[in-house]
Order: structure tokens, then sequence, then C-alpha cells
């Protein structure tokens, strides 16, 4: 089905229902991973490096085995040894060590017991000696000729096999000619900006409860996609995915950091050796130290432009850490460059290893610190050129068949309407507030689609089951159960959408990138529409009429032939499903696909704020975030995903750190010293959705999830810049920063 | 563990007698955490709240007398008190959030030895004296020399304070507490500044400035309180007050600030403190009022308020 072009024609998508999970919610029923327990069940406490990087000479486990309570103890030694080259051979490692640590705060040992507290003064009394190794803590040491490596195991991807390396990745994208269009350029920009390591700061801790009894792990945990904790966890203890079962819990806030596993190996091995369910819960220390932070980042932007404001030119060079772990961060910063047309282009990136915690996805990941510099380069080249910071982007927006830094030309996508929506904006239409200024930025991502799978069963009242396999992190049930009202034309409030365990519904892929609403969403309308053919089927035999001759018309089917009137007597969904005994059995519907076709979203905010010249504080006195979700099938989250992108970009820009000791310790792990926005230091995020349908979607819609964490750095740069006419060039943008280059002008 | 929780002064002494070991606490906002942590591993934890003079708040006699476990909320919600001395109102109203300002004290913020803590530099340049009780008995000691340093404070093991006594503000007389944090609530002081001014006409007649989280206990800065004294508050004078806090910081580098930043901002907030406290030495005493923990929840109050708003407006659009 193509999309249509004039949303309002629809009944329920662009609605606001209540959420179905809102109720639970609300009165505290909803039951979160840490709120299980099982009858018998252990406490579990964790041992964790106190150093960056060691070799551990040994692991004396004797004196915490014979402390009251304690009913078994693991290690490494436990789990079985994958080979390298295995896709889960880093996430195993992470989840515990084997013979080297590598930051502090890996996982080392673990033990179980009756109760928490004897847990954790068992774990106390475990005695590791380490043989201390030389730790890399920044991406300038990583890369410095030379280096002592941070993972002996780690080999630079997709080059010819080689050394050992500190760099997971090295690419070069290349087109045009940079070095011919820069001379040529009337205006040049080049400027240095880095970005320290920032944490997701879901408020809900990783937790699990695991009973492996009868030869099967048996997982409840919270996570953003049960059957990738079903595979990870299958491949870390050595078994097959089907001696895995995972059942999804309520989930307090991912944003990519639960996409991954650290707990439940460690908890089903625990279970395994003492017999008895085991619960683990990380605290929040624990959380900061040991799970994934975003990459922290050095990044190099050069930009050329004509007199009349064409960008001709980027010559960009980025650097990722991303612990000690590889991923491909520093490409993927690379690849989202997309929001200008740039003829000529040049990305060189790298993805450097640090002894500091492994990475971890996080909303649009590596996109925001390229945008962070690339945008604020933008800025500078419209305060050169005298033009409007929007206009200059309206001048060189990637519109359909325009490429990204990969070569890719984008599909559809809706940069330009989101750049004169914000333009039009009430927001940008008027004055700043006295004493306050104004910046604006753009972001981008890509958005992916991937397997998904969802089973619709219609009972006999007429009412309708919708079970998929993706964790609800943004208020995805609410849109399964919108598209499926509206497919099957029936009220959102007789649909009960549910997230089922990975025995009780077909393979679904994470919920990430911005992908449950687009792939899933797409499951659930084929099922329907499966649905749909099985009631016009049984309407026909009802009626005794052929099928072809049954159309179905808002929840009903309808023929010319069966009943009064010109278009006859309608037969509902409900008066259908009713007889369905009769007419051939249960009306139920499964569809799975590889979603292809996932339509980026860009995203336009704007900022006006003022900044304390004498302490270097920043106030934001008005903050508009402007979408594309192609169609807002649930308007309110949609508004909260760009609110939500909007404040964690915010916290990102002004104080988030991870703050590190001369060894790597984190100095900041808590919610106290971590710095997260709190509600005061906000203004009401204002929100507009732009609605540039995707034409892959059913109803035209594109992800939302993560885009919005993309301009806030470069918007509040800008800002500050409008402001004080201090170009900050360092996350964040804290007070001492502000300040000291306040000073120095 | 053992918990108890003594209705008199005397009964709480001998308990702490008899327990070595034992922390006594109030709203234990800071000892939980502690526990929490590993930091704080107490035989047993004897709880303040129970004893009627630890929490009662009274005004006789040219003095107040404030119960060292009273919550902060208790203080900050009494208006005659907050009229007198808004700086110590302001202090107590920055500590945490509401619902920790239900349970934390300005015995348990002193206590707690923090450099930072947010009630304590305004108590001290209001003279405020604390009320302390042990098994030898009951003494009275000037709140600026309860803290020594970091964590350290001057009472003996199983002695506690019962009260603080503040004496009345003297006519023509302000307070005034600043503090930086980079965000507006649930943090802990970067710097912290309490001024207190007594004005003659146009002219400052007497003055104390106490700076926290800039050394490792709250100091005084006497080369400002001179500069202050006799002054007229001109530009001159407000750049000496500046420069006398920044040159009395002997600040750490550490997660929460730097060594040159805490310094900097340390004589910002004493200049602006001033002027605050100034002002409200000139004004009638009902209308210091207005203090920056109110200002703060009308800030919030106004963003929900507008935040509501623009729902309403987007659902009647839809």
């Amino acid at each position: 089905m193509t999309a249509t072009e004039n949303p309002t024609n629809y009944k329920w998508i662009g609605t606001r229902p209540i959420r179905h999970d809102g109720f639970d919610k609300v009165v505290g029923k909803a039951r979160f991973a840490a709120d299980l327990n099982l009858p018998g069940q252990l406490h579990g406490s964790i041992v964790r490096s106190p150093h960056a990087h060691a070799k551990v000479v040994s692991i004396d486990t004797s004196a915490a085995e014979a402390m009251p309570g304690v009913k078994a103890v693991v290690t490494g030694d436990d789990f079985p040894a994958l080979d390298p080259t295995h896709p889960n051979f880093d996430t195993a490692v992470n989840c515990m060590a084997r013979g080297e640590v590598f930051y502090n705060g890996h996982a080392i040992a673990a033990v179980t017991a009756t109760t928490r507290e004897e847990a954790k003064a068992a774990a106390a009394a475990i005695e590791v000696e380490y043989e201390l190794l030389p730790a890399i803590l920044s991406i300038a040491d990583s890369m410095a000729e030379g280096a002592p490596l941070a993972n002996s195991n780690n080999y630079t991807r997709f080059v010819p096999p080689g050394d050992p390396s500190n760099l997971a990745t090295v690419t070069n994208l290349d087109r045009g000619d940079v070095d011919q269009a820069m001379a040529d350029a009337d205006v040049v920009v080049e400027m240095g900006f880095d970005c320290a390591h920032v944490h997701q700061g879901y408020i809900e801790p990783h937790a699990c409860v695991v009973d492996s009894g009868d030869g099967k792990a048996n997982v409840w945990c919270s996570s953003q996609g049960h059957f990738r904790v079903r595979s990870m966890t299958a491949d870390v203890l050595g078994v097959e995915n089907s001696k895995v079962k995972v059942t999804p819990a309520e989930i307090g806030g991912g944003f990519g950091g639960k996409t991954t596993i650290y707990l439940e190996p460690i908890a089903a091995k625990l279970s395994e050796k003492s017999g008895r369910p085991v619960k683990l819960v990380m605290s929040r220390e624990e959380v900061l130290r040991a799970s994934g932070p975003a990459p922290s980042a050095e990044l190099r932007i050069k930009v050329g432009a004509t007199n009349d404001g064409e960008l001709t030119a980027i010559d960009g060079w980025m650097a990722y850490g991303v612990g000690a772990f590889g991923d491909m961060a520093g490409l993927i910063g690379a690849m989202s460059v997309a929001s200008y047309k740039f003829p000529n282009l040049r990305m060189e990136t790298y993805t450097a290893l640090t002894n500091t915690p492994k990475s971890a996805a996080y909303r649009a990941p590596s996109a925001p610190h390229a945008a962070w510099a690339i945008e604020s380069v933008v800025d500078e080249i419209a305060s050169e050129l005298g033009m409007d910071p929007i206009d200059l982007r309206l001048k060189n927006a990637a519109v359909e068949g325009d490429l990204t830094a990969m070569g890719m030309p984008h599909p559809k996508v809706g940069l330009v309407e989101c750049l004169e929506a914000m333009k039009a904006s009430g927001h940008y239409q008027s004055e700043p507030v006295e004493g306050a200024s104004r910046g604006m930025a753009v972001g981008f991502w890509f958005n992916i689609g991937e397997e998904s799978s969802a089973t619709v069963n219609l009972n006999e009242d007429g009412t309708a089951n919708v079970i998929t396999g993706s964790p609800d992190i943004g208020g995805s049930r609410a849109s399964m159960a919108l598209m499926a009202a509206e497919t099957l034309g029936i009220d959102v409030y007789s649909i009960t959408p549910i997230v089922a365990d990975t025995e009780s519904v077909g393979f679904t892929d994470v919920t990430e990138g911005s992908r449950a609403t687009f792939a899933t969403g797409k499951a659930v309308v084929e099922a329907c529409e499966d649905l749909i053919g099985q009631l016009k089927a049984r309407a026909a035999t009802i009626m005794g009429v052929e099928v072809d001759e049954v159309a179905w018309v808002d929840g009903a089917a309808v023929s010319p032939g069966h009943g009064g009137g010109e278009s006859g007597e309608p037969l509902t969904l409900a008066q259908i499903t009713a007889q369905a005994k009769r007419t051939g059995g249960p009306l139920t519907a499964t569809a799975s696909l590889n979603a292809a076709g996932a339509g980026p979203s860009f995203a336009v905010h704007c900022a006006d704020l003022k900044v304390d010249e004498e302490t270097g504080e920043t106030e934001i006195v008005r903050y508009t975030a402007v979408q594309d979700a192609g169609t807002a099938i649930h308007p309110s989250y949609v508004e909260g995903q760009m609110q939500g992108g909007s404040v964690q970009g915010i916290g990102w820009a002004l104080n988030e750190e991870y703050i590190y000791d001369a060894n790597g310790a984190m100095e900041n792990a808590s919610f106290l010293d971590y710095r997260i926005p709190v509600a005061s230091d906000l203004p009401l995020i204002e929100t507009i959705i732009v609605e540039v349908p995707n034409p892959a979607h059913p109803y035209g819609v594109r992800g939302v999830g993560e885009t919005g964490i993309v301009p806030p750095m470069a918007t509040i740069g800008n800002a500050i810049k409008a402001a004080t006419g201090v170009r900050m060039t360092s996350l964040p943008m804290s007070p001492p920063k502000v300040l000291k280059k306040l000073n120095e002008r | 563990m053992q918990y108890a929780a003594p209705t008199t002064v005397d009964e709480a002494c001998s308990l702490l007698a008899d327990n070595p070991g034992s922390r006594v606490f109030a709203g234990a906002t800071d000892l939980v955490p502690q526990m929490r942590s590993g930091r704080s591993e107490p035989s047993a934890m004897v709880d303040l709240k129970r004893i009627d003079r630890l929490t009662s708040v009274s005004h006789a006699d040219g003095q107040w007398t404030v119960g060292a476990a009273t919550p902060a909320s208790d203080l900050t919600h009494n208006a005659e008190f907050v009229g007198m001395y808004p700086g110590i109102s302001e202090g107590a109203g920055l500590i945490g959030s509401d619902q920790i300002q239900n349970r934390s004290s300005l015995g348990g913020n002193l206590c707690n030895g923090s450099p930072a803590a947010d009630s304590v530099p305004a108590m001290i340049a209001s003279g405020a004296r604390a009320v302390i009780a042990g098994a030898g008995g009951q003494r009275t000691v000037s709140v600026a020399d309860v803290v020594t340093g970091p964590g350290r404070t001057s009472l003996a093991d199983g002695e506690f304070i019962v009260e603080f006594e503040i004496d009345d503000a003297p006519i023509s007389t302000g307070d005034a507490y600043l503090r930086m944090t980079p965000r507006t609530e649930m943090d802990i002081a970067v710097v912290g500044a309490a001024v207190r001014l007594t004005m003659d006409g146009d002219t400052v007649s007497s003055a104390s400035v106490v700076l926290g989280a800039v050394a490792p206990t709250a100091v005084r800065v006497p080369d400002a309180e001179a500069a202050l004294v006799g002054s007229r508050l001109d530009d001159e004078t407000l750049a000496a007050v500046a420069a006398a806090a920044s040159a009395a910081c002997n600040p750490i580098d550490d997660k929460r600030g730097t060594v040159e930043y805490r310094t900097q901002v340390a004589g910002v907030l004493a200049k602006r403190a001033v002027v605050i406290a100034a002002e409200r030495a000139q004004k009638e005493p009902d209308l210091h009022v207005t203090n920056t923990h109110q200002l703060h929840r009308q800030r919030r109050a106004d963003r929900l308020l507008v935040g509501r708003l623009h729902v309403a407006a987007r659902c009647v659009a839809r």
C-alpha cells in the first residue's frame, strides 16, 4: 500500500488515545525487571575491577564460598571460551573478564547468596590479584605512535589481517575534488571539536531474574530486544538459542543502552550452579561504571562555501573512543553526514579503543558528535556570509536523490519541509526575549527496518489481541493498536497490544534504529490485512454471496447482494467473529517480514538562551523541535520522542560527562554528580511535527525515536556564540568551560 | 544493626554513651546514602526526631531557637523566620529536593561536615550558636566552630547538637545566600556565598561574608567585611569584596569544579549576595519573604502552567 497523502482522512491514526499500558504504570502495577521475584530466589553480587587495564593473576573465591548464605560463585572460567572471531566474543568478555580486565568496573567474578547483604559481603571477600597493564584513557593516547594496546584481541576491520591494533575501523569516504573545491571556495571555516563520554541515563538500572532449572535458562529482564538477549545469552553460555527463553519486563528507559547484555549469562550460570533462581540488579554506580556510555570523540571539520551560500566541500576527520572493544562508531559518524548536498566530500574516520567502559548505542549513535561539529562550522559560515542560518541550510538541504556521505541517494525526505516549518514557527518569527540569543541546527538519522513478526488474534466478542516481539520503549503498543484499529476499522480500545516472550511470537529484532513503529507496525498492518481477507470470506459464507462481492468498509463487510439498501446491510467484525465457530474456526493471522525502506528522519531545533557571563551558566529560555515523522501515528508519543531527545541532547550539551581520574576510575558515578538535567533546568520543549509520508510504509511512518538527540548540542553552541561571541568547541559546555572561554576573550 | 528512637535528650545521651560506633540522625538524607555506598557502617542508628526539643522552633526574648532536627521545610515555610533570615532560609531551601527538605535538617547539614553545606554559611554569617549535648552535659559554641574539616566536627563521641540559637537580626539588617550549581536543583554547591549586612541609611554599619565549598570548611572573609563596613556599596567596594572573596578561597579541583572556577565565581557570588542583602536590609521586614527557594518554585510552576497551556492548545488544534 502506498502512503496516503492526506492523513486527515484517517479515523484513528493521528489521534491521541490514552496508552494501553498507561493505567498499570500510573498505579504502580507495571512490573519492571527488578520487580519480579520467584520462590526460592537468591540474590547475586558482582566483583568489578578497580583497575582500568590489568592482567588477572589469580582469583581466590575460597573465603567467599565459605561465608554464610553463599550458594555459588562464578568467574570467567565457568564460561566457554568463544573463538575471537565469534560475533559475540566481545560481549562474552565484557560480561565476565577472563584473565584480563579492560576497564575499571569490568566484571571479574560473581556470587549468589540467600540475601543481597550476604552476596555483597561474599563479593567483597573474593580476592583478586592483578598485574597492572598500561591503560589507554584517551583517543589521543590510543592513536599515538607506538601506543600500548588497549585490547590485544582487537584487529582493524575491513582491511587485510594485520597486527592487533587500537583502531577498530579506519575508513575514508571521498567524492569530488575536495582540495580544489576548498581552493576555489570564497569562505573556508575549519575547527576542531571534542566530546566526553556520556551515558544514556535510563532511570531503570539493568536487572534480571534467571531460573536455569530443567536444562533451560528462563530469563526475565527488561531490554530493548529479548530475542537478542536470547541469542547473546545463549552464545555466552555456549548453548543453543532454544535453551534460553526470555520474557520481557516493562522497560524503564533504554535509549540504545539496553540493546546488549551484561547480567543475564552471569545470573544463568549462578542459577545453574546453585539450582535456584537468581536475581541480579545493578546499582546506579554499576550502571555508570559498567554499562555502555556513548563514545567520546575528537573531530576536525572544514567546510568551504561560495559567497552566495553554496556549500561546496566538506573535509572531515573524526575519531570516536569506544572503550576496549571494537565497533564501527567512526564509520557511522561519517555515514551520518547527510544533511547537505556537498558536491565534494572527504571523511577520514577512526574508531579508537580506550580502557574505559564498552560503549553502547545511544540514540542515533555517532550522529550527535558529527552534527555538533558540522552544524557549528555551518553556523560560522552563515555568520561570515551574513546569511540567515535557515536560509543557508535551505539553499543546501538534501532532497530526494541527493547523496549521503556514503554515496547512497536519499529517498523521499523532509529536510526542506522541516526548515520551512521552523522558519514559519512562532518561535523563529519572534525576537528572543530581552537578554537572550538564538541558535539553530539540523539533525539527521537513517532509521532501520530489519525483521519483525506480528500475530493478530480476533476474539469472539469482536476485540483483537495484537501480539508483537517489540519491547515498547516509547509508546509503540499504542501505535500498534492505532494502526490495527485503522486497518480493521474497529475501536482502538477494543485492541489489546501485547509484547510476548521469545516462545510466543515470531522472531523480532531489537527495538532500535527507530524501527518498531515502522517495521513491526508494518507487520501488524499486514496481519490485519490478512484478517480482512479472512473476514470477507467468512462474511461471504454468512451472506451467501461470492467473496469478491464483499468489501470491507469501516469495520464491517458489505455486499450489494446482502440485506437492504444500495450497498447492502453491513456485517460487523463482531458479528462475524461471533459466528467464527460455524464458519471455519478462530480468526487469526501472522505476518513476518524483513522491512526495507525505513525512511530517514530530519529534525531542526532552535534555542533561545541566556549566558551569565560572570559564572558561565547557560539558561535555556525557549526551545523548539521540528521533526519529520512521516505520519505521526500517535502524535503525543511522537512529541514525547522529540522532547525526550531534545532534553537528553541538552544534558549532553551542557553538563553531562564521564569524569575519570588519572587511573581511569570514573569519579562521578552517581546521578548527583553525573548531571542529567532536572525539570527546572528546562523550558517547555515546543514541538512541531512535519509529515512527509514514507512511501515504504502503509501509513507513511518514519522512525522518530533518535533524530531528536542530534541537533541540540550545535543548537546550543550556536546560541552561546550568538550570545557571547565565543565559539564553544568542547562538550559539555559546562559553566567552568564557558567561563574559561569568556575569560580568554 | 540497631535502631533507637529516644524521646529525651538525656535518653539519647545515654544510648550514645552505651553504644560506641553509633550514629545520630535526623532526616538521614546523608547517612542513608553513605550506608548504601558502604562509607558508613554504624553499629546503631539513633533517631533524634522523636525528641520534641530537637524538632521545635520558637521565637522569644529576642532569640530564635531552632531544634537541630527540624525539617528544612518547616523553616522555609515559616513566614516569620523567612522574613527575618531570608539567607538562612535560602540555604535550607536549596538542599536536595522538596522531598529531601521534608527530612533534612540544619543540624544534619552542619554535622555532615561538608564544606559545600548550603545552610551553613548563612548561619555563620548570622552568628548562630549550637547547643551541644553529651554525657558530660551541655555546652554552647559558635556554629563557625563546629566543622573542623571535610566530614570532621569538633563534637566529641556521644555528643550531638540539640538546637541552634540565633539572635534577632538588628533593625535594617538583611542576609542572602547564593550558590552556584550547574543544575538548578538536586545538586551540590560548587561555590556558596552568604552575606549579612546591617545598614545605617546608605552606609553599611556591619557586615559578615562567609563562603562555602571553596575551602576545607566554610570560611569568613574578613577583608571583604572590612571593605564593606563604612561603604555605600559603590562599584569599587563591590570589586574589593569580589577580590577579597576570591583571595580567601583555598579550594580543590574535583568532579564538581576546578580551583580556577571556584575562585573566580566566589568573588562573583559574594558581590551579588552583598547587593541582595543590602536591598533586604533597606526594606521592611515583611518584604523579605521572596527568597530564591520561592523563586525556584515559582519558575517551576510557571513552566508547568505554560506546558499545560501548550498541550491544551495542541489538543484543541487537533
